[in-house]
């Protein structure tokens, strides 16, 4: 018997315009969904044509679960997404044409070729680069909301990790100073079912990980990973909360890795049944369905944003592709910061 | 100028840029009401409030985390990590996050973690280590090692300015046993300049922390036998101050490297491999090291004695280094 608060679909027009979202809003989400599947699509063709180096992650199956919290954040809100979460990168602004040159290990890629996949950030946009080691972020992130805190700023921090990082020290430190503090952060797990190889029930033996919030002394909330709009109202309500006082929340997303941990894992361990039945939940497919339900999303509208989408990813590859790779002689460039770094807007 | 104690040194420069700078905050454990493990912030939460004197769970991954996230946003945070050896426990935080954020992702991280280390006074293997060089050998983070309290002083100001992450090793074993005077106004003293403690022509002791007094009190005693040591107390050894080094090694031709921490791999082993490198014709002698040995920090009074190098050891290694 879980003790995490399940969430409710989103049923009507009415209840998602309620939490913040119009028609407008509503077309936004499937353009930045189709747009974090499309970029991750065209990455892994560029892989299998050998233009990118190393290996190459995807969060398909987990496009819902990141728009629908970016989509509640506000402009001076900050985050920490993983590599599951490029919509989050999507829908915060970050520019297509950066993030694939920064796949190609590009002069322009948000990382300038130090870095790899969506090992990327923009402080201008709220994002900070994830590390390797997952829920390191998940303190990091905590500390953004320690410094509004400090400084009584109506400011949110969202933390992303997962079922694999769920386990690690890591997590239960950063919940626990967040916890005492009662800090403006909203955890959020996307459940993926899967940890590189590692299955949830080898990971965790509560019911839910939303549980563990109960332990700490905040709330927690399980929410559907395929269903943007209910992911979307869960983490409004969870940043309204922090915005106001309330301290932190954990949303659990349930979603599934419909492909290996990289483009080198064939996931042969992960059952057929399962991403069949996963595969019939699809997030686009659900939430286009959803549209043209309650929205009357015509063959037009839905025509226009898709090819607008296929446009921009092809321009924004082409231009990757323009941006050179970096000189040899800079490998040493930017191991220290300068002082004047420290006037950028966003240090403050 | 006033006579101050290292310990006092240390609060002195904290909260002078805490008065100075609202964006400096102090994180750590029993440092708020209780005043730290120490007392280096003792009064500090009656004046700057709870909010930047902030008593922190047990958790030093959450403690350098959160500053880290804090400084990403803004703040100037000061982390103290009860002692030196618990730094261990934030590693991932100081290596993986702080010290790669900006030759990854463009991002500075400025923060200060405080780190009282050493030994001398029978604490044991978790309450007396120096784990500087495991740090050195970390791209990406600064290392300052104060041997003075002015210097305590001086080299904070500069570390909390810093742009990047620094880990500012104050030696427990100084903290009330070392007096000198300190200027009563704000000053900084830059990295990577390293102090010539003591002039001499004979033989050349590069080093820091407690070892500058160690070295001191061996040149002391060797003065009475015509032997001019020079002692060059490199103050921060990332940057370290290499010209300095190699300036005295030309000079002296004869070159001991001292350090509390252990021996294999320690920072000294860097210093030796640079004069070696660069300055071989200048030497009239192999460059020795004096250091710990390879074991962990023991507790009982004379195998800790027998760690930690003491003065009789200096005084002996330099006699060799004269005779050779």
């Amino acid at each position: 018997m879980s003790i995490a608060r399940e969430a409710e679909p989103v049923g009507s027009v009415h209840e998602i315009r309620e939490a913040g979202l119009d028609r407008e809003g509503l077309l936004a989400v499937l353009r930045h969904l189709l747009m974090a599947r499309g970029i991750e699509e065209r990455g892994h063709i560029l892989y299998k044509q050998g233009k990118i180096a190393g290996s190459f992650y995807t969060g398909r199956g987990n496009e819902a679960a990141s728009v629908g919290v970016a989509m509640a954040m506000e402009l001076h809100d900050v985050g920490a997404p993983l590599h599951r979460n490029l919509g989050v990168h999507v829908v915060r602004g970050a520019e297509p044409w950066r993030i694939f040159a920064n796949y190609l290990g590009r002069v322009d890629g948000y990382s300038r070729g130090h870095e790899q996949n969506l090992h990327l950030g923009d402080p201008a946009l709220g994002l900070i680069s994830m590390v390797s080691h997952l829920p390191a972020m998940l303190p990091v992130a905590v500390g953004c909301a320690l410094a509004f805190r400090i400084r009584e700023e109506r400011r949110v921090a969202v933390a992303w990790f997962g079922d694999g990082a769920s386990a690690r020290g890591d997590t239960h430190e950063g919940m626990n100073l967040a916890a005492v503090r009662k800090l403006p952060v909203v955890f959020v797990c996307d459940n993926n079912q899967w940890a590189y190889s590692t299955p949830t029930y080898l990971e965790y033996a509560c019911d839910t990980l939303a549980d563990r919030a109960e332990a700490y002394g905040f709330d927690g909330v399980v929410v559907d990973g395929t269903d943007v709009l209910a992911v979307y109202r869960e983490a409004k309500r969870a940043m309204d909360k922090a915005r106001s006082g309330g301290g932190p929340t954990l949303i659990e997303t349930k979603t599934m890795r419909m492909e290996g941990h990289a483009v080198h894992d064939d996931a042969s361990y992960v059952p057929t049944e399962m991403l069949e039945t996963w595969a019939g939940r699809d997030p686009i497919e659900r939430y286009r369905n959803w549209l043209r339900e309650h929205v009357d999303l015509s063959e037009d509208e839905e025509e226009r944003i898709t090819s607008s989408v296929r446009r921009e990813l092809e321009e924004a590859i082409r231009r990757a592709e323009e941006s050179p790779l970096p000189e040899p002689d800079t490998v040493t460039d930017g191991v220290f910061a300068t002082s004047d770094e420290l006037d950028a807007p966003h240090f403050r | 100028m006033s006579e101050k104690t290292y310990i006092e040194a240390i609060s002195d420069a904290l909260r002078e840029e805490m008065r100075r700078d609202e964006r400096v905050f102090l994180i750590g454990e029993d440092i708020g009401a209780y005043g730290g493990a120490f007392k280096v912030t003792k009064g500090f939460q009656q004046e700057f409030g709870e909010w930047r004197v902030i008593d922190a769970p047990l958790a030093e991954t959450a403690i350098v985390g959160a500053a880290t996230g804090a400084a990403l946003v803004g703040m100037r945070p000061v982390a103290e990590m009860q002692f030196a050896d618990f730094v261990s426990c934030a590693w991932d935080h100081l290596v993986t996050v702080a010290a790669k954020q900006h030759y990854r992702a463009g991002t500075a991280v400025p923060i200060v973690v405080r780190l009282p280390s050493g030994g001398g006074f029978s604490g044991g293997p978790f309450h007396s280590q120096n784990p500087e060089s495991s740090f050195a050998h970390i791209p990406g983070l600064k290392i300052v090692c104060p041997a003075t309290p002015a210097d305590a002083k001086g080299l904070l100001a500069t570390a909390i300015e810093d742009p990047n992450p620094v880990l500012y090793f104050e030696h427990k074993h100084l903290y009330r046993r070392i007096k000198g005077d300190v200027p009563d106004e704000r000053f900084t003293v830059p990295f990577g300049k390293a102090n010539v403690q003591r002039e001499g022509d004979d033989v050349t002791v590069v080093t820091w922390g407690a070892m500058v007094h160690t070295a001191t009190e061996a040149a002391g005693r060797l003065a009475e036998e015509d032997l001019a040591v020079e002692i060059l107390d490199l103050r921060t050894i990332i940057p370290w101050d290499r010209d300095a080094v190699l300036r005295s090694v030309e000079k002296t031709s004869k070159v001991l490297v001292l350090h509390e921490d252990t021996r294999t791999g320690g920072f000294g082993a860097e210093i030796a491999a640079t004069i070696a490198e660069e300055a071989f014709e200048d030497l009239d002698a192999p460059v020795k090291r004096i250091a710990a040995p390879d074991t962990p920090v023991p507790f009982s009074p004379p195998l800790e004695k027998a760690f930690i190098p003491q003065v009789d050891d200096v005084v002996a290694g330099l006699r060799e280094l004269a005779e050779y």
